[in-house]
């Protein structure tokens, strides 16, 4: 079982209260009815699954009921860093140990 | 039978006897033994049958390595434990053990036969032998191989015992209680911190156990470490858990510990769990899981009587047992000469020792030779002697020669010994190979752990104990504490490990044709392992998987290095690139109880029931499952059957009224000044123009456009709505909402609140609702005029604050009475009461999906499968047309999803009105056409209709709509149905009835 | 406010007394689910009385009044005296979001010498008095359910639950509590 970070009550929680909610930085079109076939494709339909670092999204669900971001590497399971929902993508460079 | 137990020897009290049987022979033992010592005492080595060649088998070693001495243990019916390692269980008074894989008995084993097919039997033989015919594979081999599969038998009866689970954190954990982790585990206690020691042996003090010449701290050595122990259990912070196995290193330092608490109790107090599981969180980790000693790899090294040096030395300074009279040594080190000093001062004639090593040097080898020991160096044993039991060993100059054969009863080898890299390895921690020594050591660490000890290479006890203080201090230092004093520990020891080899002995190489074992549980000889490279196998874990060298029971804690060894031989390769199989949990064998914990019968899920749900009870109600919900299915009277009774249901509340627990529903409470905003962008419905005190049937979708859930949504004031929705989908729309309102939707000043259970939910349906709930409710209008269909009204009832709304899931004229949760049964009670009076009667949710059915009103889940549009359902009123966003908008405009040809929804009347169809059956439109036919839409509901004296059946139907009228046809596998297609609605199709 | 009806909990009566525990159905409540942003929280702390804490894992209490921090913009407020919170709250006239869950959720208390330990049982965040001090409070997991963990003295703790989740948490804690006194 993993530990997580939760941004809002900041500090390490078990995972067993998270909920992983897909990946992070994908932004819902404001004029979602008048985008393309191409366009919705690309918004609702593909996601990166990259081996290694990517960034997905995370619920403390049974916590603070918060949505946030994680940078994770998917080869070796570990969480590089966690940020709030809505914050930019964080400069990967600071956080590898 | 003469004991082997000795007087004066061990740490045993002879006072103390235990009995217990073995193959349903009495024996006795004493408290303290293991059952493998009690055998051994008794004379006893042959303990099984070797799993592929039914080979004879004894007791190898004195720990959870054994791959041999595996037996049944039964407490009585249902306690009947398969695959018990001998060389761990706790012998307790009235102990039950049987051998295994033999039949008809131990000592003559008809399964042995395949000993002699031996050449038959060869590495790979599986996958070469079964592949054809095909048709033989299902009929012919898959029943013979699962007869002859498995080891042991399980009970039948389901578990009578109950196993605990606990989560624990600390500072520090110990993994091994010997010389290292206790030394580690009393530098970490002086500081504070939280420290957990546990150990896999019913007490503490490890190889101190065996090692005679070991003095600690100015005493011996297990008398150090057995005062260590209690120094240990009497402080606040350490807790000490012996008969604990970690069994598995998991991502951030939590290890899985399992207790066995009750495995060694003679009568074990039944409130007592039979193991428990702990989940530890470790800040940092100490290892010092000690090493294993391998065997020799020569020709029946695999006779009962032939064992692990450390083992007979276990079984002599612990136990006070002799392992035989006449033992002889196997060895390629130095460890093997204490146990030939320590039996020889036992009495014990020890016949010789031979030593591979051409001239083996230091104080132990003197000390044998200054015995009077007869020392063969430079020679191998080339073969042993002896059916069920070691009677002799040919010796032979290990370059060739001459061999003599030697008596003896028992045969004690070592060829070194193997760090328990186990754990550290499980860890993703990197090994390293030692390529002076030949075995595998914790290399780069991938989490906060240190290796201590024998697991770490560490051979002498002084360099172990420095090792270990600083492992203990270091860990506290690393979590911020403070390693307050310094413990020096002198030692002494007349021990020494130098030496070792591994791979088949000179004798026993690959391409010899003899059976010398390297994994004995698999039956995986070295020529096993030589034919596997031959035809092709380069990586060891094809080997592995080839020949199945440590894949059994005890994952090759004896045999993955040597069988690596001869791989890398033959393939002249080092063995780091031949590579090491992976580590993998469990460490031993952990039982499904232990994993499962608390998490059974009544805690295996919640069972949720309503505030009304003991009415139900008490009235007879049968229950269904909806989720982790009872329900009340149906509510039968005397002499009525499921079916009787539902129509009784159906028939009572379209004529006066009935009563259903609606609590279940999911409810959510939105309120903000952005409420109406959000929830114009969560449902396709529009709300901005909905009044207070009106309601609204919304429909929700997921982004592609698909229908997600519904529910009647009433709104109590500008800012705040009343949501339901299903009673399956409650958790998941209010993490799709939420979900939306923080990541998509962060500017709207709205909350969304789950009130699922604040409410308990009387559903009053029926002609005569009204009548029912009048004389109840008070500060409410309930006329017609001042509050019709689908509205929502705060006031009391029975003095009880309520939401009543005026919504009807039947058709008729309903209220759906909400009150707080803990007065739900009172004011169901007093309802009841009322009702009783008007005819009406409690209906259960049968009724409501019959009652539903009838009026065409889908279900989510039902008439819906995720694939599933409003527009399918004929539900596109429900869409704003308007609006300019909400979720789903554009999901709707997919090519796919208003492309013609899509399933829709209609009804289904069969020609023959009292066939009932069944739901999920497929409809054709021409039933003589050849199979597969083309299947054009499914049956989605369906019941017997009291109300229209017919079946009625709800489908989803390609084109459907425009096939009113059409006959097609449901092809069963007993006949061929006949149906008409309809309108959903069948009945009040005007929709009348709901407005009184 | 004035009952007509007596209040019918799911655990009422159900109580556990070991050598290790005691596990009880706590007293009715009133409660509130409060959601407010941080610019009401001044005006919504006068009008409970009680200082709404914004800390995470953290409480404030006053008399039979507590204020559990439960996210960065969520508190769930309890009344142990079923004083109506929400004609309280009604008196800030400020941005937020009040709805009454005096009935959604029942409390179990428990107490006593092993009290972290039964918790343990189900609860896989570290209880210890360094990691969750007296007046920590958070929303985790016991077993397979949701709760709300509130540490009201060193041997003391009140779990909040969902009505229809109560008796598995309670059916939990009596296992727990019996592995402990065996």
């Amino acid at each position: 079982m993993l530990l997580i970070r939760c941004p809002y009550c900041q500090e390490e929680r078990p995972e067993l209260e998270f909920r992983h909610a897909g990946e992070a930085h994908v932004v819902r079109p404001h004029n979602i009815a008048d985008i393309s076939d191409e366009e919705f494709e690309a918004f609702f339909f593909h996601r990166a699954n990259p081996k290694g670092i990517t960034h997905e999204r995370w619920r403390h669900v049974h916590g603070c009921g918060r949505f946030f971001n994680a940078v994770r590497d998917t080869v070796s399971d570990r969480f590089v860093t966690t940020y709030k929902a809505g914050e930019p993508k964080p400069a990967l460079e600071e956080h590898k140990a | 039978m003469t004991s082997f137990r000795l007087a004066d020897v061990g740490r045993l009290d002879a006072s103390k006897t235990a009995r217990f049987t073995f193959d349903g022979r009495s024996l006795s033992g004493l408290e303290g033994d293991t059952l493998a010592s009690a055998l051994i005492a008794n004379g006893i080595h042959l303990v099984g049958r070797s799993f592929k060649y039914h080979r004879p088998r004894g007791i190898l070693s004195a720990g959870s390595e054994e791959p041999n001495a595996l037996v049944g243990v039964h407490r009585d019916a249902a306690r009947r434990t398969p695959n018990v390692r001998a060389t761990v269980q706790e012998l307790y008074d009235g102990l039950s053990a049987v051998s295994q894989n033999r039949w008809p008995s131990l000592a003559f084993d008809m399964g042995a036969v395949n000993n002699l097919g031996a050449p038959f039997f060869s590495a790979g033989f599986y996958y070469k032998t079964f592949m054809w015919p095909k048709a033989a594979w299902k009929h012919l081999y898959e029943p013979q191989i699962r007869n002859a599969a498995g080891l042991g038998t399980a009970p039948e009866e389901s578990d009578p015992d109950h196993y605990a689970s606990r989560y624990a954190h600390c500072e520090v954990l110990v993994v091994g209680g010997g010389a290292a982790g206790l030394a580690a585990a009393s530098a970490a206690a002086e500081s504070g911190q939280r420290v957990i020691l546990c150990d896999e042996q019913a007490g503490l003090g490890g190889a101190l156990r065996f090692e005679s010449g070991s003095q600690i701290d100015g005493v011996a050595g297990w008398d150090w470490a057995q005062a260590t122990a209690a120094k240990l259990a009497g402080m606040d912070n350490v807790r000490i858990l012996p008969r604990t196995t970690a069994f598995g290193y998991y991502a951030q330092n939590m290890v899985g510990l399992v207790e066995r608490v009750t495995e060694h109790l003679a009568t074990p107090d039944p409130e007592l769990p039979r193991e428990r599981l702990w989940h530890v969180r470790a800040k940092r980790v100490v290892v010092a899981t000690g090493a294993i000693e391998r065997h020799m790899v020569f020709a029946d090294n695999d006779r009962p009587g032939i064992m692990l040096a450390s083992a007979a030395r276990h079984y002599l300074n612990h136990y006070g047992v002799a392992v035989g009279r006449e033992v002889g040594i196997y060895t390629a080190n130095d460890s093997a000469y204490g146990a030939a000093l320590d039996l020889h001062r036992a009495g014990i004639r020890i016949a010789a020792i031979v030593d591979l090593r051409d001239d083996p040097r230091g104080e132990m080898i003197d000390a044998a030779r200054a015995a009077g020991i007869e020392l063969l160096t430079g020679h191998c044993v080339a073969k042993t002697g002896g059916r069920l039991r070691v009677s002799s060993m040919a010796v032979m100059p290990k370059a060739g020669g001459a061999s003599r054969i030697i008596p003896v009863d028992a045969l004690l080898v070592s060829a070194g010994w193997t760090p328990s890299v186990h754990l550290f390895s499980q860890s993703r921690g990197k090994l390293a190979f030692d390529t002076r020594r030949q075995i595998f050591l914790p290399g780069a660490q991938a989490q906060e752990c240190i290796s201590i000890g024998a697991c770490n290479g560490t051979e002498s006890l002084a360099e172990t104990l420095e090792e270990a203080l600083a492992a203990g201090a270091q860990a506290v230092r690393g979590v911020g504490g403070e390693a307050s004093r310094s413990i020096s520990l002198p030692s002494r020891t007349a021990e020494s490990w130098t030496g070792g080899m591994s791979g088949s002995a000179p004798g026993a190489e690959p391409g010899k044709a003899v059976k010398a074992f390297v994994d004995f549980q698999n039956d995986v000889t070295a020529k096993d392992i030589g034919q596997a490279v031959r035809e092709g196998m380069r990586s060891i874990e094809h080997v592995k998987r080839f020949t199945t060298n440590g894949m059994a029971t005890d994952q090759g804690k004896t045999s993955n290095l040597h069988g690596l060894a001869i791989a890398s031989e033959i393939l002249g390769k080092p063995m780091p690139e031949v590579g090491l199989t992976t580590f993998r949990a469990p460490f031993t064998p952990v039982t499904f109880g232990a994993i499962v914990g608390h998490g059974r019968g009544a805690l295996f899920d919640p069972t949720r029931k309503t505030p009304m749900h003991s009415f139900a009870e008490e009235q007879g109600a049968v229950f269904e499952d909806v989720g982790q919900w009872k329900r009340a299915w149906y509510f039968p009277q005397a002499g009525e059957d499921m079916h009787a009774a539902v129509a009784r249901e159906c028939r009572t509340v379209r004529e006066a009224a009935g009563m259903f627990d609606a609590s279940t529903l999911g409810k959510i409470e939105v309120v903000g000044p952005d409420a109406a905003e959000f929830m114009e962008l969560m449902y396709t419905n529009p709300w901005k123009k909905l009044g207070v005190g009106r309601c609204r049937y919304g429909i929700m979708l997921r982004e592609d456009g698909f229908v997600m859930d519904d529910g009647v949504v009433g709104r109590l004031a500008d800012d705040r709505f009343h949501v339901t929705t299903t009673t399956g989908g409650a958790a998941r729309v209010l993490h799709h909402m939420e979900d939306y309102l923080q990541t998509e939707f962060p500017h709207l000043n709205v909350w969304l609140t789950s009130v699922s259970e604040q409410w308990a939910v009387i559903a009053v349906q029926g002609p005569k609702a009204r009548d029912i709930i009048a004389p109840l409710v008070a500060g409410i209008d309930l006329s017609d005029e001042a509050m019709p269909h689908m509205s929502v009204r705060e006031g009391t009832i029975l003095g009880v604050p309520t939401r009543l709304f005026r919504m009807s899931f039947t058709g008729e004229r309903g209220f759906e009475i909400n009150v707080p949760a803990d007065y739900g049964r009172v004011v169901w009670d007093a309802v009841w009461a009322e009702a009783r009076g008007q005819g009406a009667c409690a209906y259960g949710t049968e009724t409501m999906h019959v009652l539903r059915a009838e009026k065409g009103f889908i279900i989510v889940g039902q008439e819906t499968d995720g694939t599933v549009t409003p527009h399918d359902l004929g539900l596109d009123w429900a869409i704003g047309s308007k609006k300019s966003d909400f979720v789903g908008i554009r999901g709707l405009k997919r090519p796919d999803l208003v492309a013609s040809g899509r399933k829709q929804l209609v009804g289904l009347k069969t020609k023959d009105p009292k066939i009932v169809l069944e739901e999920g059956a497929q409809i054709v439109a021409d039933p003589r056409q050849p199979i597969p036919m083309k299947m054009i839409g499914h049956v989605s509901s369906s019941y017997w209709s009291e109300n229209c004296g017919r079946s009625i059946a709800l489908a989803l139907l390609q084109d459907g709509r425009s096939l009113m009228g059409e006959t097609l046809f449901l092809p069963m596998p007993d006949r061929t149905i006949e149906v008409e297609v309809t309108s959903p609605v069948f009945f009040d199709e005007k929709g009348e009835r709901v407005h009184g | 406010m004035a009952e007509i009806a007596t209040r019918m909990g799911p655990l009422d009566g159900r109580s556990l007394a070991t050598n290790a525990v005691v596990i009880e159905a706590a007293r009715p409540a009133s409660r509130i689910a409060l959601r407010a942003p941080s610019a009401s929280l001044a005006a919504l702390s006068l009008a409970l009385g009680v200082d709404l804490p914004d800390r995470p894992k953290s409480a404030a209490s006053r008399g039979t009044r507590h204020a559990f921090w439960l996210g960065p913009d969520e508190w769930l407020i309890i009344d142990e005296d079923r004083t109506d919170l929400n004609v309280a709250c009604r008196g800030a006239e400020v941005l937020h979001s009040c709805v009454d869950v005096s009935h959604r959720n029942t409390a179990i208390l428990v107490s006593g010498a092993r009290v972290e330990d039964v918790l343990s049982a189900g609860c896989p965040q570290d209880l210890s008095l360094e990691a969750f001090p007296v007046g920590a409070c958070s929303r985790t997991v016991l077993g397979k359910i949701e709760i709300v963990l509130y540490r009201t003295a060193e041997d003391d703790f009140r779990i909040e639950v969902w009505r229809s989740f109560s008796d598995y948490a309670f059916t939990l804690l009596t296992e727990a509590a019996r592995d402990l006194s065996s």
